[in-house]
């Protein structure tokens, strides 16, 4: 995660001391990923060796402020448009599992689908239960707006996430139970949605004895 | 964000009686070679305030349950208790009475009748229970307005898109004295932002004291759910309760 361009994006909007880099950066994000008054600084200091902060004088309480300066704001910028970098996609644990889990003497993968699938929909439900309560106070025009509507979007992206995880869970227990049939029941062709619409993938009835292929 | 006040989630009294109660529910299909074993001994009980969604693969038992839930169908063993009303046992009169009073279904193509208004679609289950036109007119239209929608109360369905459908349907579902919701894949014919707005609408009802049963592979929405109930194979394998969502914003989201 960026926090570097995170605390960029911030400075554009004008000088800012580092426990308010902080709170601002947690305000909008919705502490989701919440950052120490240590991580502010050594970020500060980094940017400002590479030049693209400057020390801009105090505040009437005395606190240092820092201002973004004109290769900040071209670095700032280029961020916004450069798209993330996808070349090398971070390690998931919940991959390398299923991945190990295949095959495994002595492990039941689908109970470990199920394990995860019930804290991927747990997790779904409480990040719900917080955009909705984001969703209320936007609409209800509370003056936060700007910061509410910026942990929707967070929040939202969460939830995106956590959907992907649970229909690849899906996916993977139905093509599991399909790659576990008799050859030639697995002949049949699969339903046209079988890829974006997960669980029907699975014919009615399933297969009672689900056995997870070896070798 | 420190602002970001949940109302915290009351699980319900032990006392509080269940609206639906479902215990050993069992639904066999045909005998001998052919038989199909829908469901296997269901035991589920929804409170008054709930939402109940219960997701699974197709074949899983999901629609048998739901309408074992409402009657239209008859379990094999097992009993469906509706407001205390057990309707396994009841008579044919107590069982029409007892959908046309307590139960709600919303359906994932809407079912509302192209001939009739929005407000004449939500009138019409206080009307067939005997209660007066100008009586269930006016339940009806306390409903809509209740749930933000008296604008469309003169639409007839082709005047409405389907969310607007769907919303309305769910006032019919709750009309009256009614808080059993049985909603069978409600956002399956709906585009993704609509969807949530069916959703967000049954969530307040049942936020509102209604219970309700979603059933839906649609993990985005079943998460809207107080609690999630997996089943395969006609068995519960699983269920989610929700927790105080407040302990995310303390650092311990993350997986």
């Amino acid at each position: 995660m960026s926090i570097r361009h995170g605390l960029l994006a911030l400075l554009e909007r004008g000088p800012r001391y580092g426990s308010q880099l902080r709170t601002e950066f947690e305000s909008r994000t919705g502490s989701t990923w919440p950052l120490n008054v240590g991580q502010v600084y050594t970020t500060l200091a980094r940017l400002e060796r590479d030049g693209l902060v400057a020390p801009g004088g105090e505040d009437s309480a005395g606190h240092t402020l820092y201002a973004i300066t004109d290769s900040g704001r071209a670095e700032l910028h280029q961020w916004y448009e450069r798209p993330v970098d996808r070349t090398n996609p971070p390690r998931d644990e919940l991959s390398i599992k299923l991945a190990m889990a295949v095959g495994a003497p002595g492990v039941d993968i689908r109970a470990v689908i199920q394990a995860q699938r019930h804290a991927t929909i747990r997790a779904m439900q409480d990040y719900t239960r917080l955009k909705a309560q984001a969703l209320a106070a936007i609409e209800s025009g509370r003056s936060r707006e700007r910061d509410d509507v910026a942990w929707l979007l967070v929040l939202e992206q969460l939830i995106f996430q956590t959907e992907a995880e649970a229909r690849w869970l899906d996916h993977s227990e139905s093509r599991l139970v399909r790659l576990s049939l008799p050859a030639d029941r697995r002949a049949e062709p699969e339903p046209p949605q079988a890829d974006t619409d997960a669980p029907a993938a699975a014919a009615a009835p399933e297969p009672r004895a689900f056995r997870t292929p070896r070798g | 964000m420190s602002d970001q006040q949940s109302a915290p989630h009351i699980p319900p009294a032990p006392s509080a009686r269940p609206v639906l109660q479902l215990t050993q529910l069992v639904r066999t299909h045909g005998s001998g070679a052919t038989e199909v074993h829908a469901l296997r001994g269901i035991d589920l009980s929804v409170y008054p305030g709930e939402l109940v969604a219960v997701m699974g693969p197709s074949g899983s038992g999901k629609s048998t349950l739901l309408t074992l839930a409402g009657g239209l169908d008859t379990p094999t063993s097992g009993h469906v208790i509706v407001e205390g009303t057990d309707i396994t046992t009841a008579s044919r009169r107590q069982l029409a009475a007892l959908r046309r009073r307590s139960i709600g279904y919303v359906f994932q193509d809407y079912n509302l009748i192209p001939a009739l208004t929005a407000a004449e679609n939500v009138a019409l289950p206080r009307e067939l229970d005997g209660v007066s036109a100008r009586k269930a007119r006016a339940s009806a239209l306390a409903a809509l307005e209740e749930m933000g929608l008296g604008q469309l109360a003169d639409r007839f369905p082709d005047e409405m898109s389907g969310g607007q459908q769907q919303r309305v349907a769910i006032a019919r579902a709750l009309v009256g004295d009614r808080r059993l919701v049985l909603a069978d894949e409600p956002t399956g014919a709906l585009d993704s932002e609509t969807g949530e707005s069916v959703l967000a609408l049954l969530r307040s009802r049942c936020d509102a004291g209604a219970a309700g049963i979603l059933v839906t592979h649609e993990p985005r929405f079943a998460a809207w759910a107080d609690r999630v109930v997996f089943l395969r194979d006609g068995s519960v394998v699983d269920e989610t309760l929700r927790s105080q969502a407040d302990s995310l914003l303390s650092g311990q989201a993350g997986r």
